[in-house]
């Protein structure tokens, strides 16, 4: 099995960072372990080394922390204290302001929707592709899963004027569903890829005895494929949503009224508006991180994990 | 552009070893035939319409109709015209596309380059020493906090550090005439001395958390009892850290110079969040460029050509970069 399926794989959910092929038969050094037990010397060069690299965690969080403060002082507060200061008192002025002027419930909702759909879809069809390459091994796999990397790869831009007149042209411009049918494609391109080697390895002892129980193939796919990969597909499903909910250049070129925009959009477009005061500005970009903030925090695990095991072949 | 979409570097290496390994199970059979006994392979032809179809339509169809747009003019208007190889001598002769190209470079410098030797430095530093002498809860911690500006969409990252750099009251500015050094207070993305060095600040503290969360995870792999034994024949840090983890890690900082390098070729979002390529052409960067002809100039069969030169430059790196670590990997086994 390649890594990568590895990773995914039900059995190893438990492992926060991933080890290499055969982590049984190496000594593991993880964080928590210290060699030969016991308290560990601190040298003065170790105090050094600590104090540099909780400065540079600072200087990677001030941006964050800019943030949040500001978003909630007064223009006024901001021009006589400056931005290093805490709020004299709450303002919540700026983030209503900015909240009622781009209706943020909506755009928040368009982004859940597009992300949403997009994952359901992305993950059925990386299913019944998988299933196919995977599992019934059809001849040329090799090439199709080449052709589905390369869609992969390509940068969007080269896909996106005839895009943009095909969706035209069958009047979906300026509709959610334009981008909810490219992304599903982009998306399940991937998801085709990893899929497709996780089930290589499918237990065959369990495809043969539904076989031999009569079960037709569409009956073994729903009733024994899908049932066992769930954890790698419920994986999946919210990598595509994240990836969905952060794309910018297609749902900027596809959804221009308001009406239509996704949060990173809305919030991107309204950006050196004459009417954004200093910490309206400020309040946008709050507005803008906490989804994303909120997803990490709930799905630190998977993601941590998703992206190492993206890297290791 | 961040790490999630930067997507996995998958290699069809990938797929061709877990071919091999398949072939050679306890079980013999034939390698052709699918995990399913008695099944004729044909059929299932039928699970794979809808994804193929689903592909044509929406990635081959428009790749190939976006070649031909390249031998065309075309304003959107009326129907192409058929140009030959025009766009493509003007592109060749095109200043700003070249600056764009010079542009990618810089974010190459601030997308991989940085990040991947200072993120070494870091998860060694992280791995090895914070991580044993002052517990893994404080490590952990601090690879999260450099993670975090992972976790935001490009363009918001972008915006949180546009607000920083406001020309006029943005905090830098501030603080800079707090401390009484107000003379260096600068319009930072609207100059054009600035404008590029400010954007590849940002990309750094964008990107720097991705390569160490992935060399974190590596150095798990490396067996102690190897530096113990440098250890013992008196190597120091550093030379344990050449001699060994690089070693070690290699196939990891293949594939984050390999990911990084497509995410910087294509960066799109911030560059249009902050600075719109400008000021002239400062940071101007292809895949703006191609955005801006599309959809500002009108000059889609021009626009068209940008696309497909970055799409050519990008699959060159990348088979570049695979033929480099397919000749590394084979030379290892040499020895």
């Amino acid at each position: 099995m390649t890594t990568i399926a590895r990773e995914l794989d039900p059995e190893h959910r438990d492992v926060e960072l991933p080890t290499d092929a055969a982590p049984a038969r190496r000594p593991r050094r993880d964080l928590r372990s210290r060699r030969g037990g016991g308290p560990t010397r601190r040298t003065p060069g170790d105090w050094v080394v600590l104090v540099v690299a909780i400065v540079l965690g600072f200087f990677i969080a001030v941006p964050f922390l800019l943030i949040l403060i500001n978003s909630f002082k007064s223009p006024a507060d901001y021009n006589s204290s400056g931005p290093l200061t805490l709020p004299t008192e709450f303002y919540f002025d700026g983030i209503v302001r900015f909240w009622e002027r781009v209706d943020f419930p909506a755009k928040l909702w368009n982004s859940v929707f597009i992300s949403g759909l997009v994952a359901v879809f992305a993950v059925l069809l990386s299913m019944l592709n998988a299933f196919a390459l995977g599992i019934g091994r059809v001849k040329g796999r090799l090439w199709i899963v080449v052709v589905i990397l390369l869609a992969n790869m390509l940068p969007q831009e080269v896909l996106l004027y005839p895009l943009y007149f095909m969706f035209k042209q069958v009047g979906l411009y300026d509709n959610q569903w334009a981008v909810i049918i490219i992304f599903t494609v982009i998306q399940s391109a991937f998801g085709t890829y990893l899929l497709a080697s996780v089930y290589s390895t499918f237990p065959r002892e369990l495809l043969e005895a539904a076989s031999l129980d009569g079960a037709s193939r569409w009956q073994i796919l729903w009733r024994v494929v899908f049932p066992i990969s769930r954890p790698t597909l419920s994986v999946l499903l919210i990598f595509f949503f994240i990836w969905t909910w952060n794309e910018f250049l297609i749902p900027l070129t596809f959804l221009v009224s308001n009406a239509t925009q996704t949060v990173p959009v809305a919030i991107t477009v309204l950006q050196g508006d004459r009417l954004m005061d200093v910490t309206t500005t400020s309040a946008s970009a709050l507005l803008g991180l906490i989804p994303t903030l909120i997803f990490f925090l709930i799905f630190q695990r998977t993601l941590t994990r998703g992206i190492t095991a993206g890297a290791v072949k | 552009m961040s790490a999630l979409d930067t997507r996995a570097a998958t290699t069809i290496e990938a797929t061709d070893a877990a071919d091999g390994r398949r072939t050679s199970r306890r079980r013999p059979r034939r390698p052709e035939e699918g995990l399913i006994p008695g099944a004729r392979r044909g059929t299932f032809w039928l699970y794979l319409v809808p994804g193929l179809a689903l592909l044509a339509l929406i990635v081959v169809v428009p790749l190939l109709w976006n070649i031909y747009l390249t031998f065309t003019s075309y304003r959107g208007i009326r129907p192409p015209e058929w140009i030959g190889l025009e766009n493509w001598a003007d592109l060749m002769a095109d200043r700003v596309f070249w600056t764009s190209f010079g542009n990618s470079i810089a974010m190459i410098l601030a997308m991989v380059i940085v990040p991947t030797l200072l993120g070494l430095l870091l998860a060694a530093m992280l791995f090895d020493l914070i991580g044993r002498k002052f517990g893994g809860r404080l490590a952990s911690f601090l690879r999260a906090t450099y993670y975090l500006p992972q976790i935001l969409p490009a363009v918001i990252a972008a915006v949180v550090i546009g607000w920083i750099l406001r020309p006029q009251n943005g905090a830098l500015n501030q603080v800079l005439e707090g401390i009484g050094l107000g003379e260096l207070s600068h319009n930072w993305l609207g100059s054009p001395d600035t404008a590029l060095p400010s954007l590849m600040v940002i990309m750094v503290w964008v990107q720097l958390g991705y390569p160490i969360v992935i060399f974190m995870a590596a150095l798990q792999r490396v067996d102690p009892e190897l530096y113990e034994a440098a250890e013992l024949d008196g190597a120091n840090w550093f030379q344990r850290f050449r001699a060994i983890t690089m070693g070690m890690i290699r196939p990891e900082i293949f594939v984050v110079t390999l990911t990084c390098t497509i995410a910087a070729l294509k960066v799109f979002g911030p560059v249009f969040a902050l600075t719109g390529g400008g000021p002239g052409t400062a940071t101007m960067v292809p895949a703006y460029y191609a955005y801006s002809e599309f959809f500002q100039s009108a000059r889609v069969g021009y626009g068209a050509t940008i696309a497909t030169a970055l799409t050519v430059v990008i699959a060159a790196v990348s088979v570049l970069f695979i033929l480099a670590q397919h000749r590394m990997e084979k030379k290892e086994e040499g020895r």
